[in-house]
């Protein structure tokens, strides 16, 4: 028995390769074959930031008004209405700095969760390692997350307030964010493409996650002795990474909140890898 | 054997049907079943509603070999298989049992369009599919020119697709499927599609691909092209395999399964869909002396028959007279004009069709019958009857059976030369 050595695309004159079809057999091939659809991937994150800002200017209005709006509201409900503490920082800066992971997460799991579904005429009608297809989703959240840090620069200018070396530990957040908000997306598309009515799921923790992470507030205002049950939620850990990167350290950072995100992030993404590619085999035959 | 690309050995795929509220399945209902469990373990007796989970053999022991540039036709009815065969070939699902050896890429001829982004303009489009179909970005670039001109759409290529008009859209998706060249071709009854002289050069296309050594697999409901396309065809029926032959002779054994029930009364039969509030329970045909017949004379009057076992409002009937190779060759629907007869029988509606000349050419005929109510299908029973057209006269016109040409005849006048 001859398994399939490479999947490359053979033309007429090189050798084939040979490939077996069974029941529970592609396992062993699934990164040599990952990496040869990687130009699907790429094709599929274009088409979809593509469309995102067709309309370029009003793709990335939309981007800048909606963080804006959400910016102002937040900073008057919490740091003018609550008149919760900003920690020496100006409170829209305090907000903003949560927003850029929150926003983040929120977009990358509400478009993973729907990305199966979405693309569900493709994958009835073809084959591709499945993973390509909330991994594209990523892609585009990765570009309104670039917008937004850009945004960030000039709200930083606005207030004349320089961060510090710190900034320079702000990718290791950004990759403890995507690992995160990746492990998620992966769990909530596979249940979502199985069990339709698991997208209000996502709906619900994207609004809720909003309230109970600390993005209109400082994690500060949470008492000490509840700081270990708050940082559960993974969220708080990298946010408060974010803020501390940013804002010069200036904002209180509970560390083992963060150890607590690493080790959730590492879980959420090695069980979700799991559970997708469990699920992937039966999306072709529910979708 | 080193030609051989597709080994199939005893493949099969079994679905699990959950008869289910929703057309797919929730969470809210698998907590409810998984409930349900626990609670009936508890009480040690089976739940009745677990048993609702059904098991369906879509393919069974399917087995065959295909050859290097070899073109095989796959035909069968509407859920014989024919599309699971083709999803496990292209890897889309997996079998449940059985194994298959591939050499070479596979790649389907998507149905039209799969994938293509009504935002995005033709050009962006064509690299979108081409990705989709797997053909790396070079190959696409390579063979961009030859795509934009076989689609004629040179002047378009920067608007976005949704202004196209539709036999632009078609001619763009097909020719960038038609342009990949895989090992395998899969043709999933993609070349219904654009007209005439677009449909020509799609099938010189494929005879080109075929001449070029690679294999085709093909599915088609068109006999006629199936068997001008293909040298060898494989019929499935009910999910396996019955026959593996000469195209001509696999055509043949499919329509032959046609005509085989056409003599049984139709509430026995079991080829049949529709919800089944009321069915079709006879179809007589009677020719011009109103005797009931299976035979008769072109050009002559006839009349349908169609005995149901009930009453709605709003019951329609159609019937679809299909040609000896499987072409649709004329409808009939009574939503278009009801003419719902008192019954001989109270409780015996009927639909009754006249034609007062019926205008097929000589040749054996095959008539699917179906039952609406506004939307619903109530009932559709395939050959629910054959007929035969001898030769007649129309008029002072004899009508000939023209194999080949068509089998309908028209009333017409010829004028000579002055």
């Amino acid at each position: 028995m001859i398994r399939a050595a490479a999947i490359a695309h053979p033309g007429p004159g090189t050798p084939q390769q040979e490939r077996i079809i069974e029941a529970g057999r592609h396992d062993s091939q699934y990164l040599p074959e990952l990496w040869h659809y990687r130009e699907l991937f790429y094709f599929l994150a274009w088409r979809d930031i593509l469309v995102r800002y067709k309309q370029t200017a009003a793709g990335i209005a939309w981007v800048l008004i909606k963080a804006m709006v959400t910016l102002l509201v937040l900073t008057v409900v919490f740091g003018r209405v609550a008149q919760l503490p900003s920690d020496g920082v100006p409170y829209p800066l305090l907000v903003f700095t949560a927003m850029l992971p929150w926003q983040f997460f929120a977009g990358a799991l509400t478009d993973c969760s729907n990305s199966l579904v979405g693309n569900g005429d493709l994958i009835a009608k073809i084959y591709f390692p499945r993973l390509i297809v909330p991994g594209s989703a990523m892609i585009v959240s990765l570009i309104d997350f670039a917008i937004a840090c850009g945004l960030l620069a000039l709200l930083l200018a606005w207030y004349g307030f320089a961060p510090d070396w710190r900034i320079l530990t702000l990718p290791l957040f950004a990759v403890l964010a995507v690992a995160l908000t990746f492990g998620a997306g992966l769990w909530f598309s596979a249940l979502t493409a199985e069990y339709r009515d698991f997208r209000f799921v996502a709906g619900f923790i994207v609004q809720l996650g909003l309230y109970i992470s600390p993005v209109g507030f400082s994690s500060s205002v949470v008492p000490e002795q509840w700081r270990a049950l708050y940082s559960l939620n993974p969220l708080v850990g990298v946010i408060d990474g974010f803020r501390w990167a940013i804002l010069r350290g200036t904002t209180d950072f509970y560390w083992p909140g963060l150890a607590m995100s690493f080790v959730l992030a590492l879980l959420l993404l090695a069980s979700g890898l799991w559970y997708f590619r469990r699920a992937e085999r039966r999306f072709a035959d529910v979708i | 054997m080193a030609d051989v690309v597709l080994n199939a050995e005893g493949l099969g795929k079994r679905y699990l049907l959950r008869h289910r509220i929703a057309g797919y399945e929730t969470l809210r209902e698998k907590f409810g079943e998984n409930l349900r469990r626990l609670a009936s373990a508890k009480r040690a007796t089976p739940d009745p509603r677990a048993a609702t989970l059904e098991e369906f053999w879509a393919l069974r022991d399917v087995s065959f070999q295909i050859r290097q540039g070899e073109v095989v036709g796959l035909i069968g009815r509407n859920g014989a298989g024919k599309s699971t065969l083709l999803k496990i070939i292209s890897r889309i699902t997996e079998p449940t049992e059985g194994r298959l050896r591939i050499c070479g890429r596979a790649a389907s001829l998507l149905e039209v369009g799969t994938g293509f982004h009504p935002e995005l303009t033709g050009r962006e489009n064509i690299f979108l599919n081409g990705a989709i179909l797997g053909m790396p970005k070079r190959e696409i670039r390579a063979k961009f020119d030859a795509i934009v001109a076989f689609a004629e759409v040179a002047q378009f290529l920067d608007t976005p697709v949704k202004r196209y008009s539709s036999g632009m859209y078609v001619r763009l998706a097909f020719s960038i499927a038609a342009h990949l060249e895989p090992d395998i071709l899969i043709v999933d009854e993609v070349l219904a599609v654009g007209d005439a002289p677009f449909q020509k050069k799609c099938l010189e296309r494929m005879a080109e691909v075929a001449k070029m050594g690679r294999t085709i697999l093909f599915v088609s409901h068109n006999l006629g092209l199936m068997r001008s396309m293909c040298r060898r065809g494989i019929l499935l029926e009910n999910g396996r395999m019955v026959c593996d032959d000469l195209a001509e002779a696999t055509v043949a054994q499919y329509l032959a399964g046609f005509e085989a029930p056409a003599t049984t009364s139709l509430l026995e039969r079991a080829q049949r869909h529709g919800t089944g509030r009321v069915r079709l329970s006879r179809l007589d045909i009677r020719d011009s002396n109103h005797t009931i017949t299976r035979r008769v004379e072109a050009g002559q009057a006839v009349q349908f028959d169609f005995h149901v076992t009930g009453r709605l409002p709003a019951l329609t009937c159609s019937f679809t007279i299909y040609d000896s190779i499987g072409q649709a060759v004329t409808c009939f629907d009574s939503a278009m004009q009801s003419i719902l007869n008192p019954a001989d029988e109270a409780d015996t509606p009927l639909f009754v069709c006249e034609l007062g000349e019926l205008f097929l050419t000589p040749g054996r005929y095959r008539i699917n019958a179906a039952l609406y109510c506004q939307d619903e299908l109530l009932d559709h029973v395939e050959s629910a009857a054959m007929l035969d057209v001898d030769q007649g006269m129309s008029g002072v016109r004899p009508v000939v059976a023209t194999p080949g040409y068509g089998s309908v005849f028209m009333p017409h006048r010829w004028m000579g030369p002055c």
